[in-house]
């Protein structure tokens, strides 16, 4: 998703006057007149005048030739890739919700088909590579580094 | 010989730490050919697995990694026409040329012997430079050090892309993150907003590996380019004709070489730059510049040897300084923290042996790339049918679990998604992600020295320039500022017309 030179600019100054506020409240070390409250302040100055700069360059080239303010990907016209994104994501985020209850190997069988299936590799071919390469990340981890990567549903059977 | 080298050979030629090195070359190969997967994802890859080992197994594991996959990458370049690392994208149209004129043979030997030979140069440059340099530095106050990494992270914003602004840019963002958390020099927490797994700071191997292998993933996913065919084209011997090249071009296998070095060296910018720089050097340069980008090995040669070089010359800063030279230092001071070397100027005079461990490695990674890289060329056509569609979220799963792997926290997988999709937004719309790395890595350092110098001044900014190396440190870091500046004042004069007299 490509944003205009103006909107990034807009965002940066919006950010960064926000930061600026926002860091005030920093104390200062006592006795001290500086603090932790230098580093961020100069940052936010930095981004503000950065952002400015977008902004009016944005603007400028707004005259010549109209670069639209959000432009979306090519692939967001093809819904193959649509699906794939949108899969990658939500794998992820059941991984985050799920993988406590669910445990490690159910979530990660799941996590490799559904994103081999967006890929579209064969599900006869997928599920059984999904079975094997969770089964070795886990031994890879579990076993031989010691990672405790959670058992859920499968917590009984445990190896 | 000192005892500090023969301690450092036997951590070397520790059975495990060879085990180490074979399995990581394999890996380095695989990856750098895989198009897609870059050298500095292999090594953010890495650090999960590392992160459980001894420290010199654990970097010799990232030299032979990335040093095989910079070569390595130059495989898919020749025989698909698509970089196997961005490293290889300068000569890649080159190397196909090649490969259509029946050449595929001297191109891939190019690549391999003179990967090696920029490699073993950057190393003996790395040899030589940053013990001399340590022994300098130990002079350094934190208003020396805080010139040098302003001066870093400029060369990284102005070196590394042709859009200083969005550098900047991403460059802020970066060490305003370096900046959340209790790292700060009045401990108070910043940026925290109440979570607990915040006071911490932001864990740098979740970022880098969101930012470096899952935003390749993610632009994999969402790529509509149709793949990519296989020339089918015969690889024979590919030393043949090698030592005649090296006879024919000793000027360019040094130019590239140096140059390679000294760019690697260079904050923020590393072996694609490098290979990119010293492939117009090489046709600026030539006798037979027309023959460039025919099938004409000149280039391959030079930006061959370069992109090696720069790996080793990006060690120069990283061990002396602890400022990385490329992105792939960055994620290996990270590993040095966690493994109690931290980089400086002290870590020569204490732990020598550890140093020449290093050296060492990378002499071995580059001598047994030959034998290696030649096999990985045999079986290339094996490698290059990998699917990438299994491939790709058996990746991603690994990113997930070695995300998980450092801290046991599930918040650092968070972390990971959300950076992988930051970088793919911000690399979208023309911001370069190099900057961002550079900033969280050097932040602190960044924030303490600027802190303590002014204490130490008592707020007086003159005091920035009473030394003379800070002075001359900060002179140049400004030159590099108003540098833009004035090109284009010069260009505007120029441009405009004579005034009358």
């Amino acid at each position: 998703m490509k944003f205009n030179d103006t909107v990034w600019g807009a965002v940066l100054l919006a950010f960064a006057g926000t930061l600026l506020w926002y860091v005030q409240r920093f104390p200062s070390i006592p006795g001290q007149q500086v603090g932790p409250v230098v580093m961020p302040s100069a940052l936010a100055v930095g981004l503000g005048v950065c952002g400015l700069i977008l902004f009016v360059k944005g603007l400028r080239a707004r005259g010549a030739d109209a670069a639209p303010w959000v432009s979306l990907p090519p692939w967001f016209a093809s819904p193959p890739q649509v699906v794939g994104f949108a899969v990658l994501v939500g794998v992820n985020l059941l991984y985050l919700l799920a993988v406590d209850k669910l445990g490690f190997v159910i979530v990660g069988v799941i996590y490799l088909s559904a994103l081999m299936w967006v890929l579209r590799v064969r599900p006869s071919r997928a599920l059984p590579i999904a079975l094997v390469m969770t089964l070795m990340i886990h031994y890879c981890f579990y076993k031989l580094l010691k990672v405790p990567l959670p058992w859920g549903l499968l917590q009984p059977v445990a190896w | 010989m000192s005892p500090a080298w023969l301690q450092a050979f036997q951590m070397v030629f520790e059975p495990y730490t060879i085990l180490v090195m074979l399995g990581a070359s394999v890996f380095g190969l695989f990856v750098g050919a895989v198009p897609g997967l870059t050298a500095t994802m292999a090594t953010a890859l890495l650090v999960p697995v590392t992160f459980f080992m001894a420290p010199i197994p654990a970097i010799a594991a990232m030299v032979t990694a990335t040093a095989m996959a910079i070569f390595s990458g130059d495989i898919p370049g020749c025989l698909l026409r698509m970089p196997g690392t961005p490293a290889s994208a300068a000569y890649t149209d080159e190397a196909y040329a090649m490969t259509r004129k029946g050449l595929a043979e001297v191109a891939l030997g190019a690549g391999l012997v003179f990967s090696c030979v920029g490699g073993l140069f950057g190393t003996a440059v790395l040899m030589v430079a940053a013990p001399t340099l340590a022994e300098f530095a130990l002079k350094f106050s934190s208003f020396e050090y805080f010139w040098l990494v302003l001066m870093g992270l400029t060369c990284a914003v102005f070196i590394s892309s042709d859009k200083p602004l969005k550098g900047l840019v991403t460059l802020f963002l970066g060490l305003l993150i370096a900046g959340v958390g209790l790292n700060n020099p009045a401990a108070y927490a910043r940026f925290t907003f109440g979570n607990a797994e915040l006071l911490g700071g932001i864990g740098l191997v979740p970022l880098m590996i969101g930012a470096f292998a899952v935003s390749e993933i993610i632009r994999y996913v969402v790529d509509t380019a149709p793949e990519a065919l296989i020339v089918e084209a015969k690889v024979g011997n590919v030393f043949k004709g090698m030592w005649a090249l090296a006879v024919k071009y000793p000027v360019q296998i040094l130019r590239g070489s140096v140059l390679g070095t000294i760019v690697g060296a260079l904050p923020g910018a590393g072996a694609d730059i490098a290979a990119w720089m010293s492939y117009a050097m090489s046709k600026k340069f030539s006798k037979e510049p027309e023959k460039f980008g025919t099938g004409h090995v000149e280039g391959i040669v030079e930006s061959g040897s370069a992109n090696n070089s720069a790996l080793a010359g990006a060690w120069i800063p990283a061990l002396v300084f602890g400022i990385p030279g490329d992105s792939i230092t960055a994620i290996v001071i990270g590993v040095l923290y966690m493994k109690n070397m931290n980089p400086g100027p002290t870590l020569f005079t204490t732990n020598p042996q550890n140093i020449y461990a290093v050296y060492l490695l990378f002499i071995i990674a580059n001598l047994i790339m030959l034998p290696l890289g030649y096999l990985c060329i045999k079986v290339a056509k094996r490698i290059l049918k990998v699917p990438r569609d299994v491939l790709m979220p058996v990746i991603l799963l690994f990113c997930v679990v070695g995300a998980f792997a450092i801290n046991n926290t599930a918040f650092d997988i968070g972390i990971m998604l959300v950076a992988g999709l930051f970088a793919y937004l911000l690399e979208e719309n023309g911001f370069p992600i190099t900057p961002l790395i550079l900033g969280v890595v050097l932040g602190g350092m960044l924030e303490e020295n600027l802190v303590s110098s002014l204490i130490k001044s008592d707020g007086n900014l003159l005091a920035f320039f009473g030394r003379p190396i800070a002075a001359t440190l900060g002179a140049v870091t400004f030159a590099i500022w108003l540098w833009p500046l004035a090109r284009q004042l010069l260009r505007r004069r120029a441009a405009a017309p004579p005034v009358p007299s």
